[in-house]
């Protein structure tokens, strides 16, 4: 279908852009459009007003902070993904770009944007999750940060207030001796993932596992954390005994596409390959 | 609502022409340029039929509006060929006999030109995968691989 009328603003300054997302109780951000042009396609949404965000200065770069850095929210998923900082200092994050959609979704799709949409089987969602990041937002009354553990709060719904928008999205660099990996299991490539396993690990000098993060999508209404694993992999435990524990906590849903216990299943599957790879990349 | 006075270069002529916030790229490019090349299929960025190229990249013309591309570079099909002289991807697919219907055929074109560089150093099975968002649904994907493979070998000979 075609989406319905709307009023469109191009505001080249965030604060602009916050006045015209604030002049209109029905104003919605626009980033990439990925996921929210297909909603209008769909009429499942009906904005009065779209804040396009693609011309406001100073939201599209990658800054290295040291131990972390700092991606503008308007940073094209494929910019990112060619990016060789991000290579080296994030590869979880350029391994779960390569798993969004298609090449051409992320040509225009957004680091920003996909975390705030914060579809529960998005990749970007489960990176800063994974990772312990955070977001900054600007609204009204000023900057903000919100870190990963309080910024999803259910299915698309995240602790952004409806006026602020978020700016950029900040994420650890890994250190030295670190692995990752992003296993996902899908109908066909560019599916959202039936589910999927976000995880990094960090070997000390001993040997032994100093630091694990792991994130499981796909499996709830929002991307989840799976502290069982993670703690397990940090008192020794094998990836194969680490990953028996995934599914503890999660309750996925039925669908067309998987069943709940297909979907607990593929959880253990994907956290023992994720953890197993991530293993061999860290030594 | 209002409406929006836009400047876009498609295949190097510039057009200027007024369009409301709703109307897609795709449309724009079909229905305002009347460049009928680009076709549209789901209309909701699964089939990958409507790939045109914004500033070089790939991207879904369905899933942008055309009020998004002001000032933008665009490429569509129409911009291939050299007047009656295939583009040599053009003619790889012709000879790979990649085609049959030709309704995805556009979309794999701008898909696959945007990607040349990156489909060079590519395993089939990576190739695939790169050609995963554009869905054909008569000839199958056998000779567009053979196409992608044929054109990027020959590139390679030519030292590209």
């Amino acid at each position: 279908m075609k989406p319905p009328d709307f009023d469109y603003v191009a505001p080249t300054s965030i604060a602009d852009a916050i006045t015209a997302l604030g002049s209109d109780s029905e104003a919605k951000v626009l980033a990439g459009g990925q996921s929210l042009i297909p909603l209008l396609a769909f009429r499942l949404a009906s904005p009065a007003l779209l804040v396009d965000l693609a011309r406001v200065d100073g939201l599209d770069h990658v800054t290295d902070e040291g131990d972390r850095l700092v991606i503008g929210a308007m940073t094209r998923q494929r910019g990112a993904e060619r990016d060789p900082r991000l290579a080296d200092r994030c590869p979880l994050l350029v391994e779960a770009l390569r798993q969004v959609g298609h090449p051409q979704i992320r040509s225009r799709g957004t680091i920003g944007g996909s975390v705030a949409h914060a579809d529960p089987a998005g990749e970007l969602p489960g990176v800063v999750l994974a990772l312990g990041g955070r977001v900054h937002v600007t609204g009204p009354a000023g900057e903000r940060t919100i870190e990963a553990e309080e910024l999803f709060q259910g299915f698309l719904s995240t602790a952004i207030a409806d006026d602020e928008i978020l700016t950029a999205v900040e994420l650890p660099a890994s250190g030295p001796r670190t692995g990752w990996s992003v296993v996902e299991i899908s109908r066909r490539p560019g599916d959202y993932a039936l589910c999927g396993a976000l995880c990094q690990v960090e070997i000390g000098d001993s040997g032994s596992v100093v630091g694990a993060h792991l994130a499981l999508i796909g499996v709830g209404d929002r991307p989840m954390r799976a502290t069982a694993v993670e703690a397990a992999m940090l008192g020794g435990a094998s990836p194969t005994e680490a990953a028996a524990l995934a599914p503890e906590g999660l309750s996925p849903g039925s669908d067309v596409h998987a069943s709940s216990d297909y979907r607990l299943h593929l959880a253990t599957v994907t956290s023992r390959r994720a953890l197993t790879q991530a293993l061999e990349r860290a030594v | 609502m209002s409406t929006h006075r836009i400047t876009v270069e498609v295949n190097g002529a510039v057009y200027k022409r007024t369009v409301s916030p709703r109307l897609m790229l795709s449309d724009f490019i079909r229905h305002e340029l009347h460049l009928t090349g680009t076709h549209v299929g789901c209309e909701h960025g699964v089939c990958g039929a409507c790939t045109v190229q914004l500033d070089g990249d790939g991207v879904r013309s369905c899933l942008l509006f055309a009020v998004q591309a002001d000032g933008s570079a665009i490429r569509t099909v129409e911009g291939m060929a050299d007047g009656p002289e295939l583009h040599p991807l053009q003619a790889a697919f012709s000879a790979a006999h990649a085609l049959q219907c030709g309704f995805c055929t556009p979309g794999l074109l701008m898909t696959i030109e945007s990607m040349l560089d990156e489909l060079s150093t590519m395993t089939e099975p990576e190739i695939r995968e790169a050609l995963s968002g554009n869905i054909c649904r008569c000839t199958g994907y056998q000779g567009i691989v053979e196409a992608v493979k044929a054109t990027v070998d020959s590139r390679r000979k030519e030292g590209r």
